[in-house]
């Protein structure tokens, strides 16, 4: 029971991290890493609810809802990762970092 | 009877996953692979339409295995008429894309770079589309969050498809909104499961009682959902990658997409948990959809490019589907809700059209600053003529169905006499003609100097997707009585299903 | 449905057709686009005289297209409509041969044909609105056909005055939009009738009705240009004289001041609208605006701009009679003078611009003498400026006759000031030009003449007002004939119970 409520906050507590990591980080790889931190929160809260208040069974629907999880997560990760290759060989990072600079290249046209 | 066969239930989201993944392994014939899709999906979508009139609600589970672990699809009014949206506006921009793609300018770079996106653009564009039907006929909630996520990476993936720095920088910003606003969702899956172990959305309908679980389950679904739609303030992702993706794609993020996380939102206010909400949080989100409204009119106006002020007149569209929110809640719920409907279809096929149209414009003037753009009506009058259509949707004159859903939103705000509610509706409207006119004008100049016929290359699939697709938009209205009258079966049937002791 | 009904449906189509047709045919097929064009005005014109036979019959016709709960489009043809619809279609038809003749040779006259015949249908769908929301409809969807023509040469100035009227335009409809739905959650929606909404309505929200009312005529004020409200219409003037004819005496400000008299006459009804208290405001405002657009004309120099100010002027008439309506014989003027003022103006207008084609005559300072070149076109112009002056035998003066019997009884000798002081300032600008162009010797040579063969101008440019005078003076002589506008307004006046 009380472990339940350990691992339910941890899971929150790392979401929580990886959302402040998100919003603060300002690195392309940060900010995937940041997702992913997040992801993994949600996945242990997840798990944690398999384990019914005294039921003594597991259940496996979070489970499996954890596996797909997962595997979104993975593909996710990868096309975020590929786009930040990308970015960082077309155009330089601190155009990224500087959102005046993105918006006068939208402004641009073309 | 091959029209009665259940199954057909499943061909929206099957086949255009199976054709992704026929594209993707041919190239060859990505286009024809892609058109049968689409004629299938409205074949599967006409069939569906005949069975829920003569039947009601049809719950049908994948390989017979039963939920939570099966998955199972369901029909219903809401659903049908989106699914039905997302088919003929989804042709409509297979066939423009087809046009875009072969559009061949001078310049052998720029072909090849045509090449190369049209190769990536169908298998994305056929998965995309599957996500978002299996996301209209899903009813479990974990199964709608792999919808959402299927929808928001591949839309990630399309956004950046233009190769273009500020294309892909949109689009990296693009795809992280919109894994914080699944994750959101699915913590929030999370929390209802912790609560009732139940994944159901017509299950959850009866058991939705105001718990704190519950209540978090909903705030944090709901922020990931709105982060998803772009309602103010979360819109800051939009404009940019809306407006830098390529044409055929800007017309699927601002026509449909965005659409699919309003569906849910829709879905999970107005039906499963109406009850539990409080009228301070509907009032809220009609507060933010008013202030959506007046900002995205104001950032259109200001614009000095043409996707960028689309784009920014999405933004404030999607505030009038919030409006209706607080007016739904006023008057017992069924004119707002229908209204919300109408404008979501409205929207989608007035905006497909206009970015289609700017697409068309951007391809044959090299640019889109507005104040070159004189005179380009010369050249491309069927194009200019869908995007004054589509504005027209957009401010909501008669005979439109933007028109439909303002005159009932209109209605229940001042019979309520809420008038704040009709008069940010009045000025929207005002603000619209006055973005949309601000671009047509400058069409219509007639350059000094002789007219020159060089533009002249354009081709029937640039053009004929977007001017029908812009009439509908205009006839809408005209035909408003059928779609209400699915709602309505909707909600009796849908009642007396329940009835029976459900699926 | 019956042929009753489709003769509304083949009304409208018979200028919706070769609407989008002309938008589909290549600059150069003038021959099929001029063919298209008359045929469709013949037909239309052929269809709305059947129409009003079977009306004078007291045969019904009506066409329902349900919308929503309580809100349907709805097209009927009642005696006024009828007035309004034969006014269009004759007009458009000439109109339509003008046109053919002015552009000849000009650009994108495709576009312009395809959107002047929208712009008829629209009319036409204002004159067969049986209720609010189906005119509704078709006044906005008249702000978007005209919008084109207006700004057709596409030039700076007249991209400016396009946005002006864009603004003024969907500024009123908004107000009109406003109303409408306010009306519709009050008292519901239901057709135009002569009686109105229930008097019980009226009591309990007598405040909010009275809202309501302004925010109505404020809508439609903006089309007939009521001050303060006309300033997009001198401005429109940049416009080809095809498309300012059209909107001073066919499709524009007529649709607004056609609003006025349905919204008080069968929306609100006569008693209501008195009890109500609002109609000596319109009178006041009417007034305001038939002084000022007559002093505002005497200041221009510009011919058709000078037209415009008296535009507004005139069609304020209307409104006045209106605004008057518990005595029959002012209604009376009033409605008479939205066929006589169209004829009188359209007149003008043509004038005007064959002076400008053919002379390139703009000013009225440059029209010395130029009676002696343009004999046939100056003499419909006088015609149409001693009809707007209001001396008789012409149509002017049966309108302004009426307008002034009726203030008489309704014993507002200060109508009788509004109307003489303005008739004087009419004679002060009109006659002005009628000197100028009879009894002045030519001294400047003209800007820019054209040579067309052996009549003064084109025959296309020429017939067509010298039709609109003859009718003018037809209307004004024949005044008790059967046929005569003064007859069907009599015709409508027993509908409403005022005779």
């Amino acid at each position: 029971m009380s472990t339940d409520i350990i691992y339910s906050f941890a899971g929150l507590a790392l979401f929580f991290f990886g959302l402040f990591a998100l919003i603060a980080c300002s690195q392309p790889l940060k900010k995937i890493l940041a997702v992913n931190v997040m992801s993994t929160g949600i996945f242990l809260f997840l798990v944690v609810t398999s384990y019914g208040s005294g039921r003594g069974i597991v259940d496996p629907v979070p489970q499996a809802m954890v596996l797909t999880g997962i595997v979104v997560s993975i593909s996710t990760t990868s096309l975020a990762l590929i786009l930040a290759c990308r970015i960082q060989e077309t155009s330089n990072l601190s155009q990224f970092l500087n959102a005046g600079n993105l918006k006068s290249e939208e402004r641009s046209g073309r | 009877m091959v029209f009665a066969d259940p199954s057909w239930i499943v061909w929206p989201v099957a086949g255009p996953l199976v054709a992704g993944l026929l594209c993707f392994l041919i190239h060859r014939g990505s286009f024809l692979i892609s058109l049968a899709a689409l004629v299938l999906n409205c074949l599967a979508v006409i069939v569906l339409f005949r069975q829920f009139l003569l039947s009601g609600p049809a719950l049908y589970n994948i390989g017979d295995w039963q939920p939570p672990l099966g998955i199972s699809l369901v029909t219903g009014g809401p659903a049908l008429i989106m699914l039905s949206m997302t088919a003929v506006t989804g042709l409509g921009i297979t066939i423009y894309a087809r046009g875009y793609f072969s559009f061949r300018i001078d310049s052998s770079t720029r072909a090849r770079r045509h090449e190369r996106q049209e190769r990536f653009f169908w298998p994305l564009w056929m998965i995309l589309l599957a996500g978002l039907n299996g996301l209209f006929l899903t009813d479990d909630i974990f199964n709608l969050y792999v919808t959402l996520e299927l929808i928001g990476v591949s839309a990630a993936a399309l956004a950046a498809l233009s190769g273009k720095p500020p294309s892909q920088i949109a689009s990296f910003r693009y795809l992280l909104v919109s894994l914080l606003g699944s994750f959101s969702y699915l913590l929030g899956v999370a929390f209802l499961y912790k609560t009732y172990a139940v994944l159901d959305l017509s299950l959850l309908t009866d058991l939705a009682s105001a718990e704190p679980g519950v209540r978090a389950a909903l705030a944090l679904m709901s922020v990931g959902l709105l982060l998803k739609t772009a309602l103010f303030p979360f819109h800051f992702w939009l404009p940019s990658a809306h407006a830098n993706a390529l044409a055929p794609v800007s017309a699927i993020l601002s026509g449909l997409v965005v659409k699919g996380s309003f569906f849910l939102m829709f879905r999970l206010w107005f039906d499963v948990f109406a009850s539990v909400i409080p009228a301070s949080a509907y009032n809220l989100i009609g507060v933010l959809g008013a202030m959506a409204i007046l900002w995205g009119s104001m950032q259109a106006l200001r614009q000095q490019r043409l996707k960028l002020l689309v784009a920014y007149s999405t933004v404030s569209q999607l505030g009038y589907l919030f409006i209706a929110f607080p007016l739904a809640f006023l008057n017992g719920g069924h004119q707002a809700w229908s209204a919300v409907i109408f404008m979501a279809i409205g929207h989608a096929c007035a905006k497909t059209a206009m970015f289609m149209a700017t697409g068309t414009i951007f391809l044959h003037a090299g640019h889109d600053r507005i104040n070159d753009l004189a005179g380009i009506r010369a050249y491309l009058p069927m194009s200019v003529f869908a995007y004054v259509i589509a504005g027209v949707n957009l401010m909501g004159l008669p005979p439109s169905g933007g028109f439909i859903a303002k005159w009932m939103m209109l209605t229940d705000s001042l019979a309520a006499m809420q008038w704040w509610w009709a008069l940010v509706l009045v000025t929207g409207s005002l603000l619209a003609a006055a973005y949309v006119f601000r671009v047509v004008s400058q069409f219509f100049i007639i350059p000094s100097g002789q007219p020159t016929g060089k533009h002249r290359t354009s081709t029937g699939l640039l053009e004929w997707p977007s001017f029908i697709l812009a009439v509908c938009s205009l006839f809408l209205g005209l035909i408003a009585p059928y779609p209400l009258q699915v709602l309505k079966i909707n909600q009796v049937l849908t009642t007396a299903f329940y009835m029976r002791g459900g699926p | 449905m019956n042929w009753e009904d489709w003769l509304i449906v083949a009304i409208l189509l018979s200028s919706f057709l070769p609407g989008v047709v002309i938008f589909t045919l290549a600059e150069e097929s003038s021959r099929l686009r001029t063919s298209l064009n008359i045929l469709g005005a013949l037909m239309k014109m052929a269809l709305v005289l059947v129409m009003n036979i079977a009306i004078y019959l007291g045969l019904m016709f009506e066409l329902r297209l349900p919308l929503l709960p309580g809100v349907e489009i709805f097209l009927n043809a009642d005696p006024l409509s009828a007035l309004f619809a034969t006014l269009s279609s004759v007009l458009w038809f000439l109109t339509t041969i003008y046109a053919v003749g002015y552009l000849e040779n000009s650009p994108n006259r495709s576009h312009f044909f395809g959107y002047f015949s929208l712009c008829v249908t629209v009319t036409i769908g204002i004159a067969m609105a049986g209720n609010l929301v189906t005119f509704l409809l078709f006044y906005e969807m008249l702000t978007l056909a005209t919008y084109p023509l207006i700004i057709h040469r596409g030039t700076t100035e007249a991209l400016e005055a396009g946005r002006k009227y864009l603004i003024y335009a969907f500024g009123g409809g908004a107000a009109f939009l406003f109303g409408v739905i306010w009306l519709h959650t009050l008292v519901g929606l239901g057709d135009f009738s002569p009686a109105g909404f229930s008097p019980v309505m009226l009591a309990r929200h007598h405040l909010q009705l009275k809202m309501i009312f302004l925010l109505l005529i404020a809508g439609v004020g903006v089309k007939a240009a009521i001050v303060p409200l006309h300033g997009w219409l001198p401005q429109a003037m940049i416009a080809p004289a095809p498309v300012s004819a059209l909107l001073h005496a066919v499709a524009v400000v007529k649709a607004g001041a056609f609003g006025v008299i349905r919204i008080v006459l069968d929306v609100y009804g006569i008693k209501n609208a008195l009890r109500l208290g609002m109609l000596p405001w319109l009178t006041l405002f009417s007034s305001i605006t038939i002084i000022w657009g007559s002093i505002r004309a005497l200041q221009q120099d510009d011919l058709k701009r000078r037209l415009a100010f008296s535009t507004v002027s005139q069609v304020s008439y209307i409104t006045l009679g209106i605004s008057l309506a518990e005595q029959p014989l002012a209604a009376a003027g009033g409605l008479v003078h939205l066929v006589h003022q169209g004829l009188m103006k359209i007149t003008l207008f043509f004038c005007a611009g064959n002076l400008a084609e053919t002379l390139g005559i703009h000013k009225i300072s440059e029209m010395d003498g130029v009676g002696r070149r343009m004999p046939f076109t100056m003499a419909a112009f006088t015609i149409g400026a001693l009809g707007m002056i209001g001396i008789p035998p012409t149509a002017g003066f049966v309108s302004k006759w009426y307008l002034c019997l009726g203030g008489l009884n309704a014993g507002n000798w200060w109508v009788i000031a509004v109307l003489a002081s303005s008739s004087l300032l009419n004679a002060a600008y009109f006659l002005p030009i009628l000197t100028k162009a009879w009894f002045k010797e030519q001294t400047l040579s003209w800007p820019m003449e054209k040579k067309f063969g052996s009549f003064e101008t084109h025959w296309m440019l020429l017939v067509p007002p010298l039709v609109t005078a003859v009718i003018v003076i037809a209307a004004g002589i024949a005044v008790n004939a059967h046929i005569s506008p003064l007859a069907w307004v009599k015709f409508i006046m027993k509908e409403y119970g005022l005779s």
